[in-house]
């Protein structure tokens, strides 16, 4: 049996908006990944360090708060430093459309802003995933 | 008209439905029932269950003429950056003829860390201001007369720092606190379900709270201590029935610990206050609304035996929809905010803020926020909603729709009580788990088709990226890390040494109140990060766990 992917649904910072992360994790699971979600409060280095123990093929990442210019890079350069050069970063939440082609630069694969269906996550992922 | 004739004439009717559909289908995913009549309130007594404005159970307002009198508080929430650029905000504000203020705190204060703090980087004067000690919020209400204005912190589990900072620069301005008017949000619980600032686990904070209520029953009695908060239960996705329900209980939880501390029921419940979401079903929204105030005024009559009639007022605050505004189209929003506005104004709240169009992107700009405040002054001065008291009384549908959500946040209070109360129930996170499981459900019925978002599923159209976003710059954090340490060397830190010291003994007796304690360490201009710092020392930090 082909070994399933599991997907790393992380909140760095200090923003407690999860609603989006959650439903996010669940429609993930329903579509047959596995999922692990971090709770809140995460910093870049504990969502590194998960990602390691826990194997996984994606990170996704939610912020709501406006510090995912700050945050989402240092979680890329950490999780490459680790040597997970194979492992999907993905990010969504409240992203300006200007600040996404940055984002990108830094190595973050896609950014899915407020009302991005959550078929086209799964999407995405099945279509990038190594 | 007896009901016999009433009950015939649906019958008829009934049946010319049936024949209609079977030629033109009715849309899908409609309330089950498609009209409303006086059956559908038969057994509702007026005088007992709807009553009279500023009369129990006040379904139908809390004063006596509503809006005839004055209008609702036009309370915008604003704040981002520093405390400087914020006061600017404020300012604006009140010239443009807002009635009261709302404070809106970065992350590190809402969660007690100093913009210093390396867990802060990225975060400062982000989604509200940042404020380190006393003298950021000197800055912040500089030239703003504290015995006049009311003001009101959305802050928590900080919140009796916050106050304590607000007492002190009053005390400053020569402003005694017996006239200081406002409210803190100050509602821990729904920070566990819902909205994730928390710090400390429930037992020290909800001594905290009792702390307030009873600190400000004595010294700053116009002060409303708690804002018992649906909103953010609804931005999490709950319905309706479940955002009262859930806040409803959470009030019950405050009430038993303050009774549990020593208070009576009557000495601090007239200070309780309430915050809901005006989201977008405007009759549903309306029902809401008149269902709460009567849960409230029953459960402080026959479950507190409150005796002030003020006891049992269920006086609100409330905010339109933020999880309701797209992205897409952006100026689609002005209209949804004007109608959960009317929802509001019709539902009889004391207070309102307008989000504006812009906020699924960003923070707002100065002329959206015009725009959201003018709808509030549109609403008020010329759509005559706010001339006639509880206009929507006596609809069919509306109070049978008032009795339905009553009706279901019975169920869920009577649920929640067997469960062994708020705390337990976010404790087994049993509260997170119906809110989740609705907000899914949501997600799934937008993305099926069931539900339709204008501009979301239904009506696209290809959009440039918007223009002229509200931004933060990075460098706010670091000239607010500058002015903070200027602050620390300038203090005299044996005077802070000794507060902490005294405060964190006054933690560690169950039977102190902190609020005194905590007013001194402000007043020697400790920082937030280093009050919640002995706090946590203390009372250690609150975890949580997920079932998805």
């Amino acid at each position: 049996m082909e070994k399933r992917v599991r997907v790393l649904v992380a909140k760095p910072g200090l923003d407690g908006h999860d609603r989006g992360a959650k439903v996010v994790a669940r429609a993930l699971r329903d579509a047959g990944f596995e999922v692990i979600y971090t709770g809140l409060r995460q910093t870049p280095e504990q969502i590194a360090e998960a990602a390691l123990q826990e194997d996984v093929n994606v990170i996704a990442m939610s912020i709501l708060s406006g510090a995912h210019p700050h945050l989402f890079p240092k979680v890329v350069n950490l999780v490459r430093e680790k040597g997970m050069d194979d492992v999907l970063i993905i990010g969504g939440g409240v992203i300006p459309e200007t600040d996404i082609p940055a984002l990108k630069e830094a190595g973050v694969a896609e950014v899915f802003t407020p009302g991005t269906p959550t078929s086209a996550i799964v999407d995405f992922i099945k279509a990038n995933v190594k | 008209m007896s009901n016999e004739k009433i009950q015939a004439g649906l019958d008829k009717y009934n049946a010319s439905v049936e024949k209609a559909i079977s030629r033109f289908p009715e849309r899908p995913n409609l309330p089950e029932q498609r009209l409303y009549t006086p059956l559908d309130i038969k057994d509702t007594d007026y005088a007992d269950e709807i009553g009279y404005p500023g009369m129990y159970p006040y379904t139908r307002g809390v004063q006596p003429t509503m809006y005839r009198g004055r209008f609702w508080t036009m309370r915008m929430y604003a704040g981002f950056s520093t405390a400087a650029e914020s006061n600017k905000r404020y300012r604006y504000l009140i010239e443009s003829g807002a009635t009261g203020l709302s404070c809106a705190f970065d992350l590190p204060t809402q969660i007690g860390y100093d913009s210093d703090d390396p867990i802060s980087e990225g975060e400062v004067g982000k989604v509200g201001v940042a404020i380190d000690s006393l003298a950021d919020m000197e800055i912040l209400f500089d030239q703003i007369d504290l015995g006049k204005v009311s003001t009101s912190m959305t802050i928590n589990a900080p919140a009796s720092v916050l106050l304590a900072m607000y007492i002190a620069v009053a005390e400053k301005q020569g402003v005694p606190a017996d006239q200081l008017k406002g409210t803190i949000q100050n509602d821990i619980l729904k920070e566990y379900a819902a909205r994730g600032t928390y710090i400390f686990p429930p037992r020290p904070s909800m001594r905290l709270i009792t702390n307030i209520f009873e600190y400000c029953s004595k010294n700053v009695p116009k002060w409303n201590t708690i804002s018992i908060s649906g909103y953010h239960i609804r931005e999490a996705g709950s319905t309706a029935s479940q955002e009262i329900a859930f806040t409803i209980a959470d009030g019950i939880a405050y009430c038993e610990a303050a009774i549990k501390a020593g208070l009576h029921i009557d000495d601090f419940a007239g200070r309780l206050s309430f915050f809901w979401n005006a989201h977008n079903n405007v009759l549903e929204e309306v029902a809401k609304f008149r269902a709460s105030r009567r849960v409230w005024a029953k459960v402080m009559k026959e479950r507190f035996h409150a005796e002030k009639p003020k006891s049992m007022m269920l006086r609100v605050h409330t905010q339109t929809a933020g999880s309701m505004l797209t992205a897409q189209q952006p100026n689609n929003n002005i209209i949804r905010v004007a109608l959960q506005t009317a929802a509001a104004v019709m539902g009889g709240t004391q207070s309102l803020h307008t989000n504006s169009r812009d906020e699924a992107l960003a923070l707002p700009t100065e002329e959206s926020v015009m725009i959201a405040l003018r709808t509030q002054q549109i609403v008020a001065y010329e759509s005559g909603l706010a001339d006639v008291i509880d206009p929507l009384a006596g609809s069919y549908y509306v109070e049978a729709l008032t009795n339905k959500i009553e009706k279901e946040a019975w169920e869920y209070i009577n649920k929640i009580d067997e469960i062994g109360g708020a705390v337990a129930a976010i404790e087994k996170g049993y509260i997170q788990k119906e809110i989740q499981d609705s907000a899914y459900k949501w997600q799934m019925d937008v993305e099926s088709g069931a539900k339709t978002i204008v501009g979301v599923n239904k009506f696209q159209i290809e959009e440039e990226p918007p223009k002229g976003l509200l931004k933060v710059d990075a460098s706010v954090g670091v000239a607010q890390c500058e002015r903070l340490a200027a602050m620390k060397a300038k203090r005299d830190n044996e005077a802070v040494k000794a507060a902490l010291a005294d405060l964190k003994a006054a933690c560690q007796d169950e039977n102190e109140n902190l609020m005194p304690h905590i007013l001194n360490a402000v007043r020697t201009y400790a920082t937030l990060g280093e009050i919640c710092g002995v706090m946590r020392e203390v009372f250690g930090e609150y975890e949580a766990h997920v079932n998805l």
